[in-house]
């Protein structure tokens, strides 16, 4: 699903994000990317998305070649990306509703498809009778929730999320995570950046440590090649 | 600024289709197409553009005053070329009568009698180059100026007739290719040795000034009108700026979530198409308005020339050319506001 080979991403002034940065993500996997902040987490999102390109190397996503895309084509790269943020990113002077439809409308579907669809996205993370509200009255917990029924709702292959429980407390940050568990379980491919250790460790995923634009650990490659002992 | 975008928000036993639409975003994700959709229908296409257009719509009238003022300050700006073309055509048409009607006045000495200028416009007549002849008298003179200029009774206090015998002399139009101002010119100097005449006046000279001064002014109010419109560009797209600049986290956000840069840009240039028009609209009735109130003054001057001169408006055509007009310049607005401003968001 995705694919990294010898990523690097230096920027303007000589930082390097990333350093030749190899790892690749089988469809319907759920991955963990953890590192202090600076290790490149972000860019990584950022390089799969195209908000960033990288400076050399090759990266495949659903079986596109990045480098190979041309601007025009972001778009619909993006839409068969959901993307949940730590700030939420929703518009505050919108409904729920309306937050959710987004994808939906930018995709051109009809209203009453729209409708059907924002509907189940909002019944699966709880907040069905959320849908007239605006975003500013609900909590911390619930934005996140929204942002997730937005990236869910035109039901993309692959879910990314950066620090999607950054500031939630523990309790409400591992409803999150079981909720992005609930999706991968129906097939969705899901990364997620985060430096919560304690929490990524007690649900058992495979595990991406980044330190300084490499990468420093593979709890997957670790197994195997325990395995292989 | 609810709905820019046009997102629906219908809702409609919104439960029980949740439930059915539960099983659907439980199936296996849908190995998305990353090419750009299919070309939709034409119909979907006009529904698209037709919600944007309604959406604007609202959004405008959401901000009436604001609206308002940037309608006006356009409407103002269009209003001035448009309502000087409005009085200055009809001039330039008048003019151009005119200028068929090219005619000699030889004004006759003081004691030649009628009927010896009657013989004279005979003899006139067999001239080359002279296709008519008319013999004002000295009594139709008098009767004419009694009717006309509103002097009757002065003229009644006088004890004989002051006017002079007038011959009106049309020369004939000159065979293509030739001069016309050097056989008219032959034709004046023939006239003006003729004994029996006063003063030879040839009204040619002062159409061909006016003529000049119309071109002149005509000329200004093109550049007027030329200067006025960069104004109203910049104006639109000014305020398309800000709009733009309002909106960032918006069109970040939506930029994020995979919106083409033409849905991004769509209902920013039916703002700009919005404005435009508002304005051509507020021009037109500024002009209608000006065009009102100068109507019973030029009339009266207008009849003291004894002219038949056609009331100034605004026809249809004029009208329908002002709003176009408007529009055109706000969508040209928007387009370079949007040009400039938009590519500089993108999403971090």
């Amino acid at each position: 699903m995705i694919h990294f080979h010898q990523v690097s991403k230096r920027y303007p002034g000589g930082y390097e994000a990333l350093n030749r940065l190899n790892f690749e993500l089988q469809r319907g996997e759920m991955v963990f990317l953890t590192g202090h902040s600076g290790a490149g987490k972000s860019t990584v999102l950022k390089l799969i998305t195209l908000l960033e390109r990288a400076s050399s190397g090759q990266i495949i996503v659903n079986g596109q070649n990045l480098s190979a895309l041309g601007n025009r084509r972001i778009p619909y790269l993006r839409r068969s990306i959901g993307m949940v943020f730590q700030s939420h990113r929703l518009l505050n002077d919108h409904t729920v509703f309306d937050n959710v439809a987004l994808p939906l409308v930018i995709a051109g579907l009809g209203a009453a498809e729209i409708g059907r669809r924002v509907r189940a996205a909002l019944d699966k993370v709880g907040l069905l009778n959320k849908e007239k509200l605006y975003p500013l009255v609900l909590s911390g917990g619930e934005q996140q929730r929204v942002g997730i029924a937005r990236a869910v709702v035109n039901k993309p292959p692959l879910l990314l999320a950066d620090e999607p429980t950054g500031n939630l407390d523990p309790e409400l940050s591992r409803e999150i995570m079981k909720l992005f568990q609930q999706f991968n379980q129906f097939g969705v491919t899901v990364l997620i950046a985060s430096h919560d250790v304690s929490l990524i460790e007690s649900l058992s995923q495979r595990m991406l440590t980044l330190k300084n634009g490499r990468l420093t650990s593979d709890s997957k490659a670790h197994e195997e090649s325990l395995r292989q002992q | 600024m609810k709905n820019l975008f046009g997102s629906s928000r219908r809702r409609t036993g919104a439960t029980l289709v949740a439930r059915e639409s539960l099983q659907r975003l439980s199936e296996q994700p849908e190995a998305r197409p990353s090419a750009p959709a299919p070309r939709r229908r034409f119909g979907a296409f006009i529904l698209l553009h037709l919600q944007v257009f309604v959406a604007t719509l609202g959004q405008l009238s959401r901000t009436p005053i604001a609206t308002l003022m940037t309608a006006a300050v356009i409407g103002i700006a269009l209003a001035l070329p448009a309502g000087l073309y409005a009085v200055l055509s009809p001039i330039q048409a008048h003019s151009t009568q005119w200028h068929d009607e090219r005619q000699i006045s030889v004004f006759l000495k003081p004691g030649i009698s009628d009927a010896q200028a009657g013989a004279l416009a005979d003899r006139l007549r067999t001239l080359p180059g002279v296709s008519q002849v008319k013999l004002i008298s000295r009594s139709q003179g008098l009767e004419e100026m009694r009717k006309q200029s509103g002097f009757a009774e002065a003229l009644a206090m006088l004890d004989e007739n002051p006017l002079p015998a007038l011959l009106v002399v049309y020369p004939t139009p000159p065979p293509a290719g030739t001069s016309p101002a050097q056989a008219v010119t032959e034709l004046l100097t023939t006239l003006r040795v003729l004994p029996e005449a006063d003063a030879v006046q040839f009204d040619m000279q002062w159409l061909r000034r006016l003529e000049g001064i119309l071109r002149v002014v005509e000329r200004g109010v093109t550049l007027l009108a030329g200067l006025l419109a960069l104004g109203v560009l910049l104006i639109v797209s000014n305020t398309l700026r800000l709009a733009i600049l309002s909106r960032r986290e918006e069109i970040e956000i939506i930029k994020l979530i995979g919106a083409t840069d033409a849905f991004i840009r769509r209902p920013f240039l039916y703002l700009g198409l919005g404005y435009g028009l508002l304005g051509g609209v507020i021009a037109w009735a500024l002009v209608m308005l000006a065009l009102g109130l100068l109507r019973g003054p030029i009339e009266q001057l207008a009849r003291l020339y004894s002219s038949d001169f056609q009331l100034i408006h605004l026809s249809l055509t004029g009208s329908l050319v002002l709003l176009s007009l408007g529009g055109a310049l706000g969508l040209f607005g928007a387009l370079l506001a949007v040009h400039r401003h938009l590519a500089a968001i993108e999403p971090m």
